[in-house]
């Protein structure tokens, strides 16, 4: 192992759910501790802490972390990057152990969501007396959704959707049988938030939310803590043989946003900083999507999961219908992809996603995901994106057996 | 009776000819933008002027809502739309909630609506588009 990799030795994550009885810290600390004892270390010997957290974040979260399980004095900082937020927290984990400013390193991503629904935010109380004038950037007299299209969630990844479909004559069947797949995935984590397989009719008669998602093709909100801890190829040396042989090494981590493109000035365009975050992975892995065991990706909703087949090269360029057709991306397919279930039915708790994938993924590599395991998984993909926009791509390697 | 109108966005340009949309494009790169600039996004140029936008376009993506807040009548369908001769703008698809009426490329042409009254009688006017007959 060379002095410049990095390795991750310790994961955890809660399960994913409600949890009104606990609070952001207790949710954080679970996952952290349950990372450490997995890594066979303590708070003492971490050297740099990063906490991702998005509702939260002006509570400090990474010290508030320090002041329940251990304040040592060593530098702690706060990350929000939209959904790509927990991804963030671990490259500044990594990179402050490139940097050389730390040995060992501590990524948490944490979030508690509640029941806030599909839609978020909550209305403002109306004026008492009305009077319009131009407020913002666009000089806008009212509020404009509904109005001038949506620029919710829902609506944003089910035009991203279309905009494919529209190109590539993908059916509202196919992105529905992503749906079909994670849900039938989770039944077999004991982590997800759901654990319920649903037949393709049910997926695709059920609530309309905004077409082509129905209520099953979007994922739930909700709670939940992940957290990895990440060490320099020289530390790792010194560490026990226990350690070592479960060590998986990371050997692509990528981040890209928005580079500008006509359309991102009316909608967010989730494709392009995608594919760059990919490609940029894949070079410096020095390797291709057809080497990867699995992929866990950013399946916020239905239609966003059958862009990213197409934007991290699983598929033919324009082929992500026929990819889901042909079976290819189930845990007995080609190349597995969400084995864990994926946002829609293992949930996404935002601050928390970018960690879990890769715990999942590290999991797999290890050989120790039970039940689920992708069996004699190398090598695997990890895929975050947020709008604003912010994207994460990781290649992780399993331990040599 | 309204005592007056304003548009509901600045890039809406209420002329009673021709009510049209309007960007701020760059002068050095021709990017196009609906909002206020503190610089150009793709070249960080910071000389723009306004220029007028066609009023037809064709339909680069879709959705038809069905959940909104309650304010919001639904179902009712959004469009990002690729002007001819440039820009890309989101709006509703006016009187059409059918998925399957929504083709690749889908022709269609700006019109005005109304998007209520303040208090002291003014009207905000927005747009949206029309499926353009066939030719």
């Amino acid at each position: 192992m060379s002095d410049s990799d990095i390795w991750i030795i310790g994961v955890a994550m809660t399960p994913f759910g409600r949890f009104p009885e606990k609070d952001l810290i207790d949710l954080a600390s679970e996952a952290t501790l349950g990372a450490l004892h997995d890594a066979g270390q303590t708070m003492q010997d971490v050297g740099v802490v990063a906490v991702g957290n998005l509702y939260e974040a002006a509570s400090h979260n990474a010290q508030r972390l320090q002041k329940q399980i251990g304040q040592t004095g060593v530098p702690a900082y706060n990350v929000v990057n939209a959904c790509a937020t927990g991804a963030t927290a671990f490259r500044v984990a990594m990179l402050s152990i490139l940097a050389g400013e730390a040995d060992i390193g501590l990524a948490v991503g944490v979030e508690q969501m509640g029941k806030m629904g599909l839609l978020g935010g909550a209305a403002r109380p109306a004026a008492d007396h009305r009077v319009y004038e131009p407020r913002g950037r666009y000089d806008s007299v009212i509020k404009t959704e509904g109005v001038l299209g949506t620029g919710l969630m829902p609506g944003v990844f089910a035009q991203a959707g279309t905009e494919y479909a529209l190109r590539h004559g993908v059916t509202a069947e196919q992105f529905a049988k992503v749906a079909h797949k994670n849900h039938a995935h989770s039944t077999l984590n004991p982590l997800a938030q759901y654990r319920k397989e649903f037949s393709l009719d049910e997926i695709l008669h059920a609530e309309m939310i905004a077409y082509p998602n129905t209520v099953l093709m979007c994922c739930p909100t909700g709670d939940g803590a992940a957290a990895a801890v990440l060490v320099s190829g020289r530390r790792l040396r010194t560490l026990a043989p226990d350690v070592r042989r479960r060590a998986v090494r990371v050997r692509a981590s990528a981040m890209t946003s928005d580079p500008w493109t006509d359309a991102g000035t009316a909608q967010p365009d989730v494709n392009t900083l995608t594919r760059a975050a990919a490609d940029q992975a894949y070079e410096r892995a020095g390797l291709g999507p057809e080497e990867l065991d699995l992929v866990e990706l950013h399946d916020c909703f239905a239609t966003a999961e059958l862009l990213h087949y197409d934007n991290l090269r699983l598929c033919e360029p324009g082929g992500a219908g026929d990819f889901i057709d042909s079976g290819a991306p189930w845990r007995d397919g080609r190349i597995p992809v969400n084995a864990s279930g994926g946002l829609l039915s293992k949930g996404h708790p935002i601050g928390a996603t970018g960690v879990a994938n890769i715990f999942e993924v590290a999991t797999h590599l290890r050989g120790e995901a039970g039940e689920r395991q992708i069996a004699g998984a190398r090598l695997g993909m990890t895929h975050v994106i947020g709008l604003a926009s912010a994207c994460a791509v990781h290649i992780l390697e399993a331990p040599a057996r | 009776m309204s005592k007056s109108r304003v548009p509901a966005v600045g890039y809406l340009v209420l002329d009673d000819e021709q009510p049209h949309l309007r960007a701020r494009e760059c002068g050095d790169c021709g990017a196009l933008y609906l909002d206020r600039r503190n610089a150009c996004a793709r070249c960080s140029g910071t000389r723009f002027e306004w220029r007028p936008l066609a009023r037809t376009g064709r339909v680069r993506a879709f959705t038809i809502v069905h959940r909104a807040a309650k304010s919001v009548p639904t179902p009712y369908a959004s469009v990002v739309v690729d002007l001819d001769g440039g820009g890309v703008v989101k709006a509703n698809l006016l009187g059409v909630t059918d998925p399957a009426k929504i083709t690749a490329n889908l022709r269609v042409r700006l019109e005005t609506v109304s998007a209520g009254q303040d208090d002291d009688g003014t009207e905000a006017v927005a747009f949206g588009f029309s499926p353009e007959p066939e030719a």
